[in-house]
């Protein structure tokens, strides 16, 4: 890639965690904050929708984490720092959610990760 | 009054967390970083360090959204590491200099920067990983540490000239502590990855070995990018540059660069190591 000085709000691919995102992800936020706590993840696991009922999330919050997609819980306002521990949950690393957002094989997308460095 | 002894910059990536808990060091996939290290071991073996300011970002272990300060300083005697959600273990505490802590959170807000004071912090991987990678292999970590936390969680973040701008104010609080310790200055973090959106697994060598080269004699070049610019160059968490800003304001405009490394990829991100030694 080359270096650009170019100042841009949109950048491809790519969604700002700003003031929009931080009102809509809120509650999703606040719940997957919670499973920094081995307790929590455990509550989650043993039933999901009351775990997600009592942090109050939106129908969309919902579907999206029912479908365990990652794009659709940016969409729904989720930051990755805190979706990584959702993913966390269920073993899943940054190159499988890479490879999920980005509709690659896990080998695929790693192998495009080692190809950054030719 | 203390001296700095110089600065490190480094990745803090969790899986090089795993790999030194796991005794990977010597597989094929990680030889290449961790061979970066050894000068570096060379060089604290000869400064020496009592202290390091350790400048990190907290990705949702210590802060959340709920109260989210842009600087924030600790003032514990200890700080102590804890699960972060996804499997990495638990490392002991870290032994704080509360001296150190509130000399530099009275210089640095005396000079207008309106730190948040924490006399508790849980430090997240962004601390304990360089902590690791710098005297893991030794039985105790021979340093006391004050954690610096910069938000990178939630825009807006503060601009890359602010950062820098910190380190500065951090470096003459530093120099004016009354005490013969001698301190080095850590900043963690970066170089580009993208972990979230279709553009995750972006890594950009071009722009990350530009930064590499720019930090050591010219750094005020990179804090005329805004954090826009930067994520569009080195991906979402790629913004973790301003952890390596601040670094490099703590010390004199004049250092001597001892060593440095750039490999890609560790995990999603190209991973960069740099140490500087600040001019006798």
């Amino acid at each position: 890639m080359s270096v650009t000085k170019l100042e841009a709000r949109e950048i491809p691919g790519t969604t700002i965690f700003d003031e929009k995102q931080a009102l809509k992800g809120y509650q999703l936020n606040k719940m997957c904050y919670s499973f920094n706590d081995a307790t929590c993840r455990d509550q989650f696991l043993q039933d999901e929708d009351a775990y997600c009922e009592k942090f109050g999330l939106t129908s969309g919050q919902r579907a999206a984490v029912n479908a365990r997609n990652v794009l659709q819980l940016i969409e729904a306002g989720g930051n990755i720092y805190y979706l990584a521990k959702f993913a966390g949950i269920f073993g899943l690393d940054v190159q499988d959610i890479g490879a999920q957002q980005t509709g690659m094989s896990v080998d695929a997308f790693k192998a495009m990760l080692v190809a950054a460095g030719d | 009054m203390a001296q700095i002894v110089g600065g490190i910059s480094t990745s803090h990536i969790p899986a090089i967390g795993r790999a030194i808990a796991n005794g990977l060091q010597e597989e094929s996939y990680w030889k290449p970083f961790f061979d970066g290290y050894p000068p570096v071991y060379d060089w604290l073996d000869h400064v020496q360090p009592d202290v390091a300011v350790v400048i990190y970002n907290d990705h949702g272990l210590n802060f959340f959204l709920d109260k989210l300060p842009t600087f924030a300083i600790g003032a514990a005697a200890e700080y102590a590491n804890a699960d972060e959600g996804w499997g990495l273990g638990t490392l002991p505490p870290y032994a704080g200099d509360t001296d150190l802590s509130w000399h530099l959170i009275r210089s640095c807000i005396a000079d207008e920067f309106d730190i948040t004071v924490c006399q508790e912090m849980k430090v997240d991987h962004g601390f304990t990983v360089p902590m690791s990678l710098l005297w893991g292999r030794q039985k105790e970590i021979p340093v006391r540490t004050v954690p610096v936390s910069i938000n990178t969680v939630q825009h807006p973040l503060p601009t890359p000239a602010r950062c820098y701008k910190l380190g500065r104010a951090l470096g003459k609080a530093i120099r004016s502590w009354d005490s013969d310790a001698k301190v080095i200055v850590i900043g963690t973090g970066g170089l580009s990855h993208q972990l979230d959106g279709e553009r995750a697994g972006l890594i950009n060598k071009e722009f990350d070995l530009m930064c590499m080269e720019k930090i050591v004699n010219d750094p005020e070049a990179l804090t005329e990018y805004s954090i826009l610019e930067i994520v569009r160059n080195a991906g979402a968490q790629g913004a973790e540059l301003i952890l390596w800003l601040a670094m490099r304001g703590a010390l004199s405009k004049n250092v001597s660069k001892i060593h440095s490394n750039y490999h890609i990829p560790i995990s999603n991100t190209g991973a960069g190591l740099l140490v500087l030694e600040e001019a006798a």
